[in-house]
Formats: structure tokens, sequence, C-alpha cells
């Protein structure tokens, strides 16, 4: 059986946020009778209704012994006279401490939620700087790149430097190759010519030189010694 | 126009006078319809004098007077 008069799922049902306590509990007057009381009964009989039955109702009780009147109602009256007195007295100091209490509690609450939302605002400025950085390191690859591309040029122009040096010393020899066989070409002539002409020279021209030779250096010493 | 409210709905103050058996003979008064309607009368109760911020004497005094009178009234025979 549905209850019509209820509605179904009309509200958002939810847990958080919890509604606030209420700042002051239901009105109580003289610390015993609710306030509805006195407002059910100021309609028809208006402010002093409820005093008046309250005061027939304590003269019936009396009078036809239903509460009674014995040792018990002195003691009673002794301890509610300490008792109102004590109250009157001593309540708003008991009303303030328990209110610091309270605070106290509250503001340890908030300052837990305080911190917690301090530090998740921490939290999310380091993310953002994070991202800031994050975005730098497009400026560092191409520092690195830079880096990588004058490391391969270096290597290249070395290369090639060896290369060539390599190929300059193979010609080099070449060309050294060349001189040398010339010049051992040139040797070789020139000791072949020698030995030849030595060869041709026979014994009698020989004879002959020498002979000439003699006279020679005779009229030689002939000038020599005239000139001395 | 509002829907007939059933009789086993209305509140208490709203019901007639001549109404009154019939509607107390609705009430559920098996042990777990009594034990929630002592929740319910406790919870209104906690709710509305002694669960806010700035409760006052006359939450707990109630309570007292209340058990005071009780007392008494089992206790009448024996004075």
């Amino acid at each position: 059986v549905l209850h019509t008069t209820r509605p179904l799922h009309t509200t958002q049902q939810s847990l958080a946020p919890v509604p606030p306590l209420p700042e002051k509990g239901g009105e109580v007057r003289h610390g015993l009778i609710p306030e509805e009381f006195f407002q059910f009964l100021y309609p028809k009989t208006g402010v002093t209704g409820p005093y008046m039955l309250g005061t027939g109702l304590l003269l019936y009780l009396l009078s036809k012994e239903i509460y009674v009147v014995n040792h018990e109602t002195a003691a009673a009256a002794c301890i509610l006279t300490i008792i109102v007195y004590a109250i009157k007295k001593f309540g708003p100091q008991v009303a303030a401490f328990a209110d610091k209490l309270n605070e106290e509690k509250v503001a340890s609450a908030q300052a837990m939620k305080d911190e917690a939302m301090q530090t998740l605002q921490t939290a999310i400025e380091e993310e953002k700087k994070e991202q800031w950085r994050a975005e730098g390191h497009a400026y560092l690859f191409d520092a690195k790149r830079n880096n990588i591309a004058m490391l391969l040029e270096t290597n290249y122009r070395e290369r090639l430097l060896m290369v060539y040096n390599e190929v300059k010393k193979r010609l080099d020899y070449q060309v050294a190759k060349q001189n040398l066989k010339r010049q051992k070409e040139q040797d070789h002539m020139i000791q072949w010519v020698e030995k030849n002409v030595i060869q041709s020279i026979t014994p009698q021209q020989q004879k002959e030189s020498i002979a000439k030779c003699i006279l020679d250096l005779k009229a030689l010493s002939k000038s020599a010694h005239a000139a001395v | 126009l509002p829907a007939a409210v059933l009789l086993k709905d209305t509140k208490l103050m709203d019901v007639k006078l001549g109404q009154l058996g019939s509607w107390l003979a609705m009430r559920d008064f098996t042990p777990g319809g009594i034990l929630g309607a002592m929740r319910r009368g406790y919870e209104r109760y906690y709710n509305k004098y002694i669960n806010v911020k700035k409760g006052g004497l006359g939450g707990i005094s109630m309570v007292l007077a209340g058990y005071i009178v009780l007392s008494y009234m089992w206790s009448y025979s024996h004075i």
C-alpha cells in the first residue's frame, strides 16, 4: 500500500553538508513548562490562564490529599530553595563555561578544515608551478639538440681532416718514390759513363798523358823559379 | 484541492473526537511499533531541547520533574 500523502523523491537526499544545529532549544518557562502550553491556552484564557490552572491544580492536590504533606515536603522545600538559588547565582557562569568548551571544539575542527584547505591550495600552486616548469623543457631540448648537432659537426670535420691527411701521405709516398727512381737512374747513368770513359783510356794514352803532365809541370816550375 | 488524507496518517491533534476510538485502534501496537514510537518520541524531545547550540536548563529539568512525578505516582500507596 503506497502512502499517497507522502511525496517520493522530491528532495535531494544527501548526507553532506550537514544542516547546522538550531541556535536555541524550545522555549521553557520557569524551567519546567514548555512555552507551547502557554500558547495553547492563550486564545481561550489569555495570559493568566495557565497560572490559574496551576494554582487550582495545586489546591486540588493538597485538599484532596493526593499530594501528602509530610517530613519529605519540608526537605523538598529546602532542597528546592537551595537549588533555585544556586541556579540563579551560578547559571550564567556555567553557561559561559559550556559555551567556551563548545567554542574550542568548533574552533579546532575549523582549524583542521582551514589547514586542509590551505594544504590543498598550496598543492594546487605547486602543481601549477610544475606545469610551468614542464613548459621550459622545450628550451632544454632545443639546447641539447644544438649541442648534439655541434658534436656531429665536429666529428665530421675531424674525419674529413683525417681523410685528407691519409690521402696526402699516400700521394707524397708516390712522389717520393718517383724522385728516388729518377735520382737512382741519374746516379747510375753517371757511374756508367765514368766507368766507360775510364775503360776507354788505353795504356798508351795513359803514358802519353802522364809524359805531357810531367812536361807541363816542368814548364810550370821553370816559370815559377823565374818568378821567384 | 488536496487529496483526502487517510485517517491512519493524521496527527493526534487533527483527529476529531468521534474518530478517536478508530484512530487509536489503527495504531501500531506490535513490539516493533511500540519501540519505534518510543524512539520517535525520544528523538523529538532530544532534537528539540538538548541537541542545540545553546541548550538551557529546561532540557534536563523537565526530564527530572517527570521522573519525580512518576516515582511519586508509583510510590503513592506506600506513603
